[in-house]
């Protein structure tokens, strides 16, 4: 028995969506041949941007495929910072993805980069009091500002429109990954010039995403060799994954209300039953708007590893903050900008519920959680140097 | 029972493990990222972490059939461990940091955890056998001699022992590696490990120097001659005759070896090859790995002093304190720090930290 509470890092394929891929995968042809199958693949190809596009509330054109989400965030990041070479300003926010702090990290130590992070407040949004004063400040030396559209560890959804009226002339990205087929998501009203989605958290494949890149615009690209996608991407279009990611972003937009309100009910019952069942429980997701699924939790005097260890062992399947490559669990930097103190951060667990679980699921959820943390308290007070 | 193995990356700890499953044991395997090896070990924005080794690990317990997580010890193996080493060798003592990693890391801490986590014990790939006795858990040296790893694993007191699980210690080595083959485990033919694995180019001295420094002292004889110059004593070893860079001969032409070595006037003393007999230990930090030997009453026994070194056919008196050893016959160079371990044939009666010798 599994209960998979971990929908945040990827989301189960959905029926539409495997179809979509299987029948594509039968088709012969490469999308930039010019001979009939190529053309038949093409048009495939460009029926599913047209539609996504539609979704996103883009124009075909600006639609990018890449990947992977963090293909696309670093197109973004490194594609403006290239192209703006008199600016060498990246803005960020304090707790956005790796995909997104690591590109920005690499461009500080190689390339004379220089990174601003938008503080957290409480609530667990940006404060866009320090944003106006750093573009105030600053703003001629911005390359772009790049900030998530919600947080992958809080759900908090951020004052994207805001930003992007701060912004004024200033490029800005935002990684809408956790947010597409969520919430509403439209990239024409947000009035971004660019944002990344990506197939594995709607309910499409791995390996596919999408950088949403206004018209007109150009990117240095990061990838070169056949500048298929607008000469900013390069590689053979994945006609299967395309195709099988606009099937999946269909079924979740077409769901996505029903699908809001039902996951948002089994948060709020699972949060409640938390509290009664561990009342010292410190719930850190806490903002309104926020993603439906995302419960962020302190338990005080635990480890987060030691939590997720136990829970597996019940076949429950949660995650916390993020792992080195090695798998070595780090406290997570988004409980640390939210002011959670290093040890608490590291105390914490992210459930985050989807489509796919039910009330009973919760129930059983709750029912091993006091002897989890109590088990995990227990390994947290012994372990340590004699 | 619910144990956790400890999977290094290797050979031995996979088959511990496998073996371990066979015998009917629920097992998760953990993987403890501890050291800042720089070799092995990648910087980036989350911080340092092995990457090949515990990626073997993993795949390791995938082919097992077990769960895997990774444990991060760093902090606990660089105060424990890591740190002891450097002080210890400023000291002018001469430490072993497997030992010390046996005794705080891998049976306390690591053991501690599984215990809080509701587990029964530990399982590690090392060559020692246990052995149940109305008297409780003792342990005997390995049957495979040249892998017997009882002696880093003296410093278990009997509760540590009563938690630790050895499924190795009955085979040798190369029927080992034959079984992970069979069991499909691709670490197979990984390489032993040798070297102190937080000091990976082997070079001691080298990663003594570049944090204790390098500062020029003097060698003298016996009777406090300055025959020459070092650039760091706690790169000496007692008993080293190499390396020494003496260019005033001695009277007699004999070898010179370093005899002592004093950090505090860093100072290293040099003579001849007898001067290093020593036939009489004390060793402190007593640790019995079975039942307690009564106390200051002589018992026959055989003393060890490092890891592959021979047992020593010796009388011992224990103090509760101190365990004090006479050899029948002599040893030469025996550095203060050094483990003391005593055997009662091939049982591990226990262990101590080399004081001073005569």
């Amino acid at each position: 028995m599994t209960i998979y509470l971990d929908h945040a890092a990827t989301a189960p394929i959905n029926d539409a969506a495997i179809d979509a891929l299987n029948t594509q995968m039968r088709k012969l042809g490469n999308a930039s041949s010019v001979h009939n199958p190529g053309r038949a693949v093409r048009k495939d190809v460009e029926d599913a941007r047209h539609k996504l596009s539609e979704l996103v509330g883009a124009n075909p054109s600006e639609i990018i495929f890449t990947g992977s989400g963090t293909e696309a965030n670093n197109l973004a990041i490194k594609g403006f910072f290239w192209q703006a070479p008199e600016r060498n300003v990246i803005v960020t926010s304090a707790f956005e993805h790796h995909a997104i702090l690591d590109p920005v990290e690499w461009l500080v130590e190689h390339e004379a980069a220089e990174e601003i992070r938008i503080p957290i407040t409480k609530a667990g949004v940006i404060d866009l009091d320090f944003l106006k004063n750093i573009v105030a400040t600053r703003g001629s030396e911005i390359a772009v500002i790049s900030v998530m559209h919600s947080n992958n560890e809080l759900g908090s959804i951020q004052p994207i429109a805001e930003v992007v009226k701060i912004a004024g002339n200033i490029p800005v990205h935002t990684d809408a990954v956790q947010s597409f087929g969520k919430v509403e998501f439209n990239f024409a009203k947000l009035g971004v010039t660019a944002a990344t989605i990506s197939a594995h958290k709607v309910g499409g494949p791995l390996g596919i995403a999408v950088l949403i890149l206004k018209r007109g615009l150009d990117l240095t690209p990061i990838l070169h060799g056949g500048g298929q996608e607008r000469e900013i991407r390069s590689g053979t279009l994945n006609a299967p994954s395309i195709v099988a990611f606009t099937a999946a972003a269909e079924f979740a937009i077409a769901n996505r209300e029903i699908n809001f309100a039902k996951i948002r009910e089994l948060r709020d019952y699972f949060i409640a039953g938390l509290k009664k069942c561990v009342p010292d429980v410190t719930i850190n997701s806490i903002s309104d708007p926020a993603l439906p699924g995302i419960v962020n939790a302190t338990f005080s005097g635990t480890e987060s590893d030691a939590l997720l260890l136990l829970l597996d062992t019940e076949g429950i399947s949660a995650s916390a903050g993020s792992a080195c490559s090695a798998g070595v669990p780090r406290p997570s930097h988004v409980l640390v900008a939210l002011g959670l103190s290093e040890s608490d951060a590291d105390a914490s667990l992210r459930i985050s519920i989807g489509t796919t679980n039910t009330k009973a699921e919760i129930d059983q959820v709750l029912a091993v959680m006091p002897s989890v943390v109590e088990r995990a308290r227990n390994a947290f007070v012994v372990s340590g140097l004699n | 029972m619910k144990l956790i193995a400890a999977m290094s990356g290797g050979v031995d700890s996979a088959v511990a493990a496998a073996r371990a499953v066979e015998a009917g044991h629920e097992v998760i395997g953990v993987h403890l990222a501890l050291s800042s090896n720089p070799q092995k070990y990648r910087s980036g924005a989350r911080g340092c972490c092995t990457i090949e080794d515990s990626h073997d690990a993993r795949r390791a317990a995938d082919v097992i059939g077990i769960p895997f997580y990774i444990w991060d010890m760093a902090e606990e193996f660089h105060d424990g461990v890591v740190e002891n080493f450097l002080s210890e060798y400023a000291d002018g003592r001469t430490p072993n940091p497997c030992l010390r990693c046996n005794e705080k890391i891998k049976f306390a801490a690591v053991l501690d955890r599984a215990k809080g986590l509701g587990f029964d014990g530990v399982i590690t790939g090392h060559y020692a056998q246990m052995q149940e006795t109305p008297l409780g858990r003792v342990m005997h040296r390995a049957v495979d001699p040249g892998k017997d790893q009882s002696y880093v694993l003296a410093v278990l007191n009997t509760e540590q022992l009563a938690g630790a699980h050895f499924p190795l210690g009955d085979t040798v080595k190369d029927q080992v590696r034959i079984e992970a083959k069979r069991r499909g485990l691709y670490v197979a033919n990984k390489p032993d490990s040798h070297d102190i694995c937080f000091v990976p180019s082997g070079d001691n001295a080298g990663w003594l120097r570049d944090r204790l420094g390098s500062e020029v002292g003097s060698i003298v004889d016996e009777d406090g001659k300055k025959l020459g110059e070092h650039k760091g004593a706690y790169t000496y070893t007692i008993g080293q005759r190499r390396g020494l860079g003496i260019t005033i001969p001695a009277a007699g032409g004999e070898p010179r070896y370093v005899l002592k070595i004093e950090p505090k006037t860093n100072t290293v003393v040099v003579g001849s090859h007898e001067a290093l007999a020593v036939s009489k230990i004390v060793g402190d930090r007593p640790i019995w790995c079975g039942p307690e030997p009564t106390i200051n009453t002589e018992h026959r026994g055989f003393a060890q002093v490092r890891a592959h070194g021979s047992p020593l056919a010796c009388t011992y008196v224990q103090s509760g304190t101190e365990i004090k050893v006479e050899l029948d016959e002599s040893l030469f160079g025996l550095a203060a720090g050094q483990g003391l371990v005593i055997y009662d044939g091939d049982r591990v009666v226990g262990s101590a930290t080399v004081a001073h010798t005569e």
